[in-house]
C-alpha cells in the first residue's frame, strides 16, 4: 500500500459553472444590518455586482436584492454565510425560477445638436424610455427593464457622449405562478 | 419594582446567567459597572491588560464549558479585547464580551476613548450589538448569552453607552422565550437529517478503510462517549484535529493521534489512504488538508457539523449532515445497531496496516542526556500529572509539542489558540481555566516568544494566588518561524533570535511567583517536582532547551501528505524532506 504513493491522486471535484445569481435576503431591519452583508461580502472577498435595499410590507422586514457573479460552490457558500448571520430571516437564490427582474437608470447625455435630439428620441421612444429633464444641451433619461436592456441602451446612446449615469441596480421579485417551483439552496 | 440603573441591570442578568466570575479592567465608560458590580455577589479578576482578560475569559469558558465574560471600557480598553474575541471567534469559544462606549451625545463626535467598536468587531464575532436605548439593555444582554452558547458558539459583544449605564429604569427581566422572540431569523439546527443518517450508516457498513477524522465540535458538543462508542463499535481508528484534542483517550488502541501538518506519520497515512472519512465537528483547515486536491484522495466524505456554512466550504463532502454531534452521533449508533455488526472483521486487515505505520514511525525524537529536548520536557510534565492535568498552550513550536507528547483522556484538557494561533494566548487562558477548575492542575506550556507576549498577567495570577505551573520551553527563537526559515529559507535567520530575554527566575520572583531553572536534562525532574509543591502562587520554569529542534513530523504548507518530511536526515538542509514509503 505504501508504494502507489508515489502516484499523484487527486480528489474528483463535482463540476462548479460560472453565472450571475440573484439572491434574496429577508432580514430584521436593524441599525447596521446592511453593513453586516457588505462587509461580509468584502471580508470573505465575494464580489457584489449590485445590491439594493429596500423595506417591505411588513414591520421591521427589510429586503435586499444582491447580483452576484460567481461559480455554483462560492455562491453556495455566500448563500450560507448570508444564512449564518443572526439577523438574517431568508435567503433565496432565484436565479433558475422564473422572475421578473427591474432595474431603473437615470441616464444625462449629450444632446446639442438637433440631429443628435432627433435620434435619442427616436430611441427612447423604441425602448419606452422617458425624457424627465431637457437642458440646452443635454437629456436626461429614465429607463426601467432588466439589467440587458439597460446595458443595450446605454450601449445605444455612447456615441452621442454621455455625462452621468445612476442606477438602482436590481429589483427581483419571483413569479407568482411559480412559487411551487422556488428553489432553495439546501444543505442537505 | 423599582428602578435601577443600567448598570445594576447588566449585574442582574450577569446573576440570572449564572455568572459567578467575570474577567477585565476598568476605565471611564464602564466606570457605573465596576460601580454596581463592587457590592454583587460575583467577583472580577482584575487583569492587567484586557487582551489577557479576554484570553482568561476564553480559558475558563474552554476548561468548563460555560460562558466567559469580559468587561472592558471604551476605545483601547475595547480595541485590546480584539486579538482575544478573534481567537475564540476562530475556536467556537463562547464568550460574552461588555464594553463601555462614550455616551450616546458623544458617539461620533471622536470623543475621549471612542473608538467604533461594533464595526471593528463586526467579523470576529459571532454577533454584536450597541445598545441605543436602556429599554433593550436586559434583552439584548439576555440574547449575548444565548447567542454565544447554543448552535456553534462564539463571542458576542455588547457596547453600552456610558449614560444609559447611569441611566435609571424600571425593568422585567427578559425571560428565554422573549429573547427567541427578539431573534426570529436565528435557529441553530440541531436534528440530524435521518435519511442522511442512514446513508452514512450504510457507507460505514461498506467500507474497508474507514478513519474518524474529529475536531473540537466533539468536545464543544459533549459528544465523547458517543464518539468513543462508535470507534469502538465499528472498529474505526480516530484521528483528531489540534482543536479535538481530548475528545478520544490518546492512550486508546484506536487512537491515531493528530492529523496534518504536524500530526503523526501513521495518522496521516491512514488519511490518505482511506475509503472512508467521516468527519466529526471538525473544519477542514488548510492545517490538516495541506493540499486540498490531494486530501484524502480515494475517500468517501461524510460531514457532521452544527455549522452549515463549514459544510463543503473547503472540500466536496459526499454525505453532510448538519446537526448537534452528540444528536447525530447517537442516531448513527441507533441506525448501525438495526443490523448485526459482523462486518467490523473486514476491518482487522486495515488495522493490522495501522499498526505497521505505527511501528514504522511511531512518534519519537532524537534523546539526549546533554541538552534538554523541549518534547522530553512535555514527557515529564504528562508523567509527573499522570496525564491528567489541564494544559494550555501559546503558538509555536512548544505549542506542536505539547499537542504531539502530551497523551490528552479528557475533552477539555487541551487548551490552545487552534484557528487564529495567536501567541501570547497560553498562560492567560491557563489563569481562566484555574479559576473555573480550581480542582485541576493547570500547566501553561509556553515558548519564549509566546509568553513574554503576555507575561504582565503572572501579577493576576499572584494577586489571586494560582499556583499555575508555567513551564517555559526556552530555545531563544521565534522557534516556528526559524524552523520555517531553515526549512525553506535557506537557513537565513531573520529577525526570529531572542537571545535578549529577561532573567525568567528574577523576573518570576520580582512578580511574587516562584522561579526555576533547568539547563540540563537530569534537572529537568526535579524543577517540574519542587513546581508541584507548590500550591498558593504561579510558578514560572526555565527550560533551556536545544535552540535549534524541529517539530516533526511536517507536511510543509499547501504540500500534499506524500510530501511530509518524517525525519531530520541533515540538519538545516531543505533536501531532507524525502517522500515517505
Amino acid at each position: 500500500m505504501t508504494e502507489n504513493i508515489k502516484t499523484v491522486k487527486v480528489r474528483p471535484q463535482p463540476k462548479s459553472e460560472t453565472g450571475k445569481h440573484i439572491i434574496i435576503v429577508r432580514v430584521q431591519h436593524n441599525f447596521g444590518v446592511l453593513t453586516r452583508i457588505t462587509s461580509l461580502f468584502a471580508g470573505r472577498g465575494y464580489n457584489i455586482e449590485s445590491l439594493t435595499v429596500g423595506k417591505t410590507h411588513e414591520p421591521n422586514v427589510a429586503r435586499i436584492t444582491i447580483v452576484v457573479e460567481g461559480n455554483e460552490r462560492v455562491v453556495e457558500q455566500i448563500i450560507k454565510q448570508l444564512r449564518k448571520l443572526i439577523e438574517t430571516l431568508r435567503v433565496r437564490d432565484i436565479t433558475t425560477v422564473p422572475h421578473i427582474e427591474r432595474e431603473l437608470a437615470l441616464i444625462k447625455v449629450h444632446a446639442g445638436e438637433e440631429k443628435a435630439r432627433d435620434e435619442i428620441m427616436r430611441l427612447v421612444n423604441i425602448f419606452r424610455a422617458k425624457v424627465v429633464d431637457v437642458s440646452v444641451d443635454t437629456y436626461t433619461i429614465e429607463i426601467t427593464g432588466d439589467s440587458e436592456k439597460l446595458e443595450a441602451f446605454i450601449n445605444l446612446l455612447k456615441p452621442f457622449g454621455l455625462k452621468d449615469i445612476a442606477r438602482t441596480g436590481v429589483l427581483a421579485l419571483t413569479r407568482e405562478s411559480a412559487k411551487e417551483g422556488l428553489q432553495e439552496h439546501k444543505v442537505e | 419594582m423599582p428602578k435601577k440603573r443600567g448598570a445594576d441591570i447588566v449585574i442582574d442578568v450577569l446573576l440570572e446567567e449564572g455568572v459567578d466570575t467575570v474577567f477585565g479592567l476598568p476605565g471611564g465608560a464602564i466606570m457605573e459597572v465596576y460601580d454596581a458590580l463592587f457590592d454583587a455577589p460575583l467577583r472580577n479578576i482584575l487583569a492587567r491588560h484586557e487582551q489577557a482578560a479576554a484570553h482568561m475569559a476564553d480559558g475558563y469558558a474552554r476548561a468548563t464549558g460555560r460562558v466567559g465574560v469580559v468587561m472592558a471600557t471604551s476605545g483601547p480598553g475595547a480595541t485590546n479585547l480584539v486579538t482575544g474575541l478573534a481567537t475564540a471567534h476562530m475556536d467556537s469559544v463562547p464568550l460574552v464580551a461588555i464594553t463601555g462606549q462614550v455616551p450616546r451625545n458623544y458617539i461620533g463626535t471622536d470623543a475621549f476613548q471612542e473608538a467604533d467598536v461594533v464595526g471593528i468587531t463586526r467579523p470576529i464575532t459571532k454577533h454584536n450589538f450597541l445598545v441605543t436605548d436602556i429599554k433593550d439593555l436586559a434583552l439584548i444582554l439576555r440574547e449575548a448569552f444565548y447567542i454565544a452558547r447554543t448552535g456553534r458558539p462564539g463571542p458576542v459583544l455588547v457596547d453600552i453607552p456610558k449614560d444609559i449605564t447611569q441611566q435609571e429604569y424600571n425593568y422585567k427581566m427578559p425571560t428565554e422565550k422573549d429573547v427567541q422572540d427578539a431573534l426570529p431569523g436565528y435557529k441553530p439546527h440541531y436534528e440530524g437529517n435521518p435519511i442522511q443518517i442512514k446513508k452514512a450508516a450504510e457507507l460505514i457498513r461498506k467500507a474497508k478503510r474507514p478513519v474518524l477524522y474529529v475536531g473540537g465540535g466533539v468536545i464543544i458538543g459533549n459528544a465523547s462517549e458517543e464518539l468513543r462508542e462508535l470507534a469502538e463499535l465499528t472498529r474505526i481508528p480516530v484521528t483528531t484535529t489540534n482543536m479535538g484534542k481530548g475528545a478520544f483517550d490518546e492512550n486508546h488502541p484506536l487512537a491515531l493521534h493528530m492529523l496534518g501538518m504536524h500530526g503523526t506519520y501513521y495518522a496521516n497515512m491512514a488519511v490518505y489512504h482511506s475509503d472512508l472519512l467521516i468527519a466529526v465537528g471538525a473544519r477542514f483547515d488548510d492545517r490538516v488538508t495541506g493540499k486540498i486536491d490531494e486530501f484524502a484522495p480515494e475517500a468517501k466524505i461524510i460531514h457532521i457539523d452544527i455549522d452549515p456554512a463549514s459544510i463543503s466550504k473547503n472540500i466536496h463532502v459526499d454525505v453532510p449532515i448538519v446537526g448537534d454531534v452528540k444528536n447525530v452521533l447517537q442516531k448513527l449508533l441507533k441506525e448501525l445497531k438495526k443490523k448485526p455488526v459482523e462486518w467490523v472483521k473486514a476491518r482487522e486487515s486495515w488495522l493490522k496496516q495501522i499498526e505497521k505505520w505505527k511501528e514504522k514511525h511511531p512518534l519519537t525524537y532524537q534523546k539526549s542526556d546533554k541538552i534538554i529536548k523541549p518534547q522530553y520536557v512535555i514527557e515529564e510534565i504528562y508523567n509527573i500529572t499522570k496525564g491528567e492535568a489541564i494544559i494550555s498552550a501559546g503558538v509555536g513550536q512548544h505549542q506542536m509539542w505539547a499537542a504531539m507528547f502530551y497523551k490528552y483522556k479528557y475533552p477539555r484538557q487541551f487548551l490552545n489558540s487552534g484557528g487564529l494561533g495567536t501567541m501570547g494566548y497560553g498562560f492567560p487562558a491557563a489563569v481562566g481555566a484555574k479559576l473555573g477548575r480550581p480542582d485541576k492542575t493547570v500547566f501553561a506550556i509556553e515558548g519564549d516568544g509566546s509568553f513574554v507576549m503576555n507575561m504582565q498577567d503572572v501579577i493576576t495570577a499572584v494577586q489571586y494566588r494560582l499556583p499555575i505551573k508555567i513551564a517555559i520551553i526556552n530555545n531563544e527563537f521565534l522557534g516556528m518561524v526559524r524552523q520555517w526559515q531553515q526549512l525553506f529559507y535557506d537557513s537565513r535567520y531573520s529577525s526570529v533570535c531572542l537571545a535578549v530575554h529577561p532573567d525568567f527566575v528574577k523576573l518570576a520572583e520580582a512578580m511574587g511567583a516562584v522561579g526555576l531553572r533547568a539547563t540540563k536534562p537530569s534537572e529537568v525532574r526535579e524543577v517540574l517536582q519542587k513546581a508541584m509543591e507548590i500550591n498558593d502562587r504561579p510558578v514560572i520554569m526555565d527550560f533551556v532547551v536545544d535552540r535549534e529542534e524541529n517539530v516533526l513530523p511536517m507536511v510543509p504548507a499547501g504540500k500534499s501528505y506524500r510530501e511530509m518530511i518524517v525525519s531530520p536526515k541533515q540538519k538545516g538542509e531543505a533536501e531532507t524532506m524525502y517522500l515517505v514509503g
